[in-house]
């Protein structure tokens, strides 16, 4: 075969790769929107599910899964940020940091029923939280920790070499060059880290099943349980109580977690250039 | 350049003093039996091909390569008689008193005026007043305070390169060091700023002393009192000093053979 020929297989089937790729994210897209659209109103958004079929609003749903997700960053957020500064800047680089590492990765890729299995476990009865924004909050950030804190690290390893240098010749120690240069250099991509792990948290639905319970609940505080959107989606889905709304309920959570995309996007983009 | 007409007076005190010093990364031995005297409120130049360890050596004077894992030296150097080696000798206190300067101009993502005052704010200085009079002399110093002065709010990583590198000088000189080292400062800015920075050595050279890596030999020529020639003659063999004299005589009638080869060389 002439290597012309070669070459047009070889981009035609990269060509159709990329578009059966855009093709899937569109359907998928483009089927909740048409399905969802109808159901989204002001009314949707702000009002309580009322009667048998869960007609009416989902906001305790929408609350539920924002106060989980705030309540589990500010959880992980020092703890990753801390971990990861140890990680980049003062561990012995060798075996040991290697493990740590690998046990992050592995952390990472649980399947979340076994972390929800967990929680459940641990958090809600030998705990005795119970079925709480805390306990899902707890579940959910060991689903997050490991991202935030890959993310963390990178961020701060992305720091030039020479920036430190600078630092450490004008007299800093290693903790004042981390504190004061370091980690503002690397803060808006440890913010993007933990934003994308925010979108992660809001459309997690295995891990918040087994913690968060499923009681349509307004929470105040974090021993209160409630029912995150995933939860009254696949609710309202599986038990065909209101097909509509279930759709309308996807789509609010897909632009919640787009949202979460875009502003992260938008954040790092904007702190590129100081 | 009328500012540095009096040639250092050959009386003139010793600032660092080396002696006998091996340096090796790891089982890489990089420099060898180096000793040399570097004279007070002089610019001393330091040239030689790439790879001959002058960087290396320059880095030694603030100990910044303690920070690469595995270096280490052998033999003295000391600041004012002081043994740097020493174990009393903390290195964060050192590069306090030896400031340093890169190749690649190194602005911290801050501010301008947060560049200059991060030095005195790590000592401890924190009045508003006391601080504005530091970046403000500090700049002045570094010609670069007319430039700037409306804009300090601003991040230092907008400015041009040539600026970028007068404010690191600003930022270290607003700490007060003794010696300024310069590592190739002007290999990645453009001609116009190289000449800003020249001018500036002359002025600076009245209160501190400057040691500088150039590989730009017309520029060790220009600015600098004393020269040393550097030069690794067998790959993998540790780099030695050929030679060490007044700029003057080491360009115009240089002792050894190997320096007069380096130089005619590259003037052609």
């Amino acid at each position: 075969m002439s290597k012309r020929i070669t070459n047009a297989i070889a981009l035609g089937m990269l060509w159709i790769a990329a578009l059966i790729t855009v093709a899937v994210l569109g359907t998928v897209i483009g089927y909740v929107v048409i399905n969802g659209i109808g159901e989204l109103s002001p009314r949707f958004i702000f009002t309580w599910p009322e009667g048998v079929a869960a007609e009416g609003g989902v906001w305790p749903t929408i609350v539920s899964t924002l106060y989980v997700t705030a309540l589990a960053m500010v959880i992980i957020t020092p703890i990753a940020i801390l971990a990861a500064v140890y990680l980049a800047e003062y561990a012995v680089q060798g075996r040991l940091v290697g493990t740590i590492r690998f046990a992050a990765d592995s952390l990472a890729s649980v399947p979340s029923i076994v972390m929800g299995l967990f929680g459940l476990a641990l958090f809600v009865e030998a705990a005795g939280i119970g079925f709480s924004m805390l306990s899902a909050a707890l579940a959910l950030s060991f689903l997050m920790l490991p991202i935030v804190m890959r993310t963390t690290e990178e961020a701060i390893r992305a720091v030039p070499k020479y920036i430190r240098w600078g630092s450490y010749g004008l007299g800093a120690t290693k903790w004042q060059t981390v504190s004061r240069i370091v980690l503002p250099a690397a803060m808006p991509r440890i913010i993007t880290g933990i934003i994308l792990s925010t979108g992660r948290a809001v459309g997690e639905t295995a891990v918040v099943i087994y913690t968060m319970g499923q009681a349509i609940n307004l929470p105040v505080s974090p021993l209160d349980s409630g029912r995150p959107m995933t939860v009254h989606l696949y609710l309202l889905a599986m038990e065909g109580i209101n097909l509509p709304a279930a759709y309308g309920t996807a789509l609010l959570l897909m632009i919640l977690i787009l949202g979460f995309n875009l502003g992260a996007r938008f954040f790092l983009r904007r702190n590129r250039k100081v | 350049m009328a500012l540095r007409a009096t040639p250092v007076p050959d009386n003139a005190p010793n600032k660092i003093t080396v002696k006998e010093l091996d340096f090796f990364y790891g089982d890489f031995h990089a420099l060898t039996d180096i000793t040399v005297d570097i004279k007070e409120k002089a610019v001393t130049a330091f040239i030689g091909p790439s790879g001959c360890g002058k960087s290396t050596f320059l880095r030694c004077f603030n100990r910044m390569n303690d920070l690469i894992p595995g270096a280490r030296a052998e033999g003295l150097v000391s600041l004012d008689g002081q043994d740097i080696f020493e174990t009393g000798v903390d290195p964060v206190d050192l590069r306090r008193r030896i400031g340093m300067i890169f190749q690649q101009p190194n602005p911290f993502p801050m501010s301008i005026y947060d560049n200059v005052a991060f030095g005195p704010r790590l000592q401890g200085v924190s009045k508003k007043a006391e601080l504005d009079e530091i970046v403000q002399h500090s700049l002045e110093r570094a010609n670069l305070w007319k430039e700037v002065k409306d804009i300090l709010g601003r991040g230092g990583l907008t400015l041009s390169g040539g600026q970028q590198q007068r404010l690191c000088i600003a930022r270290v000189l607003a700490v007060e060091p003794e010696v300024m080292l310069m590592d190739e400062p002007c290999s990645a800015i453009d001609p116009t700023s190289v000449q800003k920075i020249e001018d500036l050595m002359a002025e600076l050279k009245d209160r501190i002393t400057i040691i500088i890596v150039t590989h730009n030999m017309q520029q060790a020529a220009r600015v600098s009192d004393f020269t040393a020639f550097f030069l690794q003659e067998v790959a993998g063999d540790p780099a030695i000093l050929v030679e060490y004299d007044r700029t003057s005589n080491l360009f115009t009638s240089p002792k050894d053979r190997r320096t007069e080869d380096y130089i005619t060389g590259r003037f052609g």
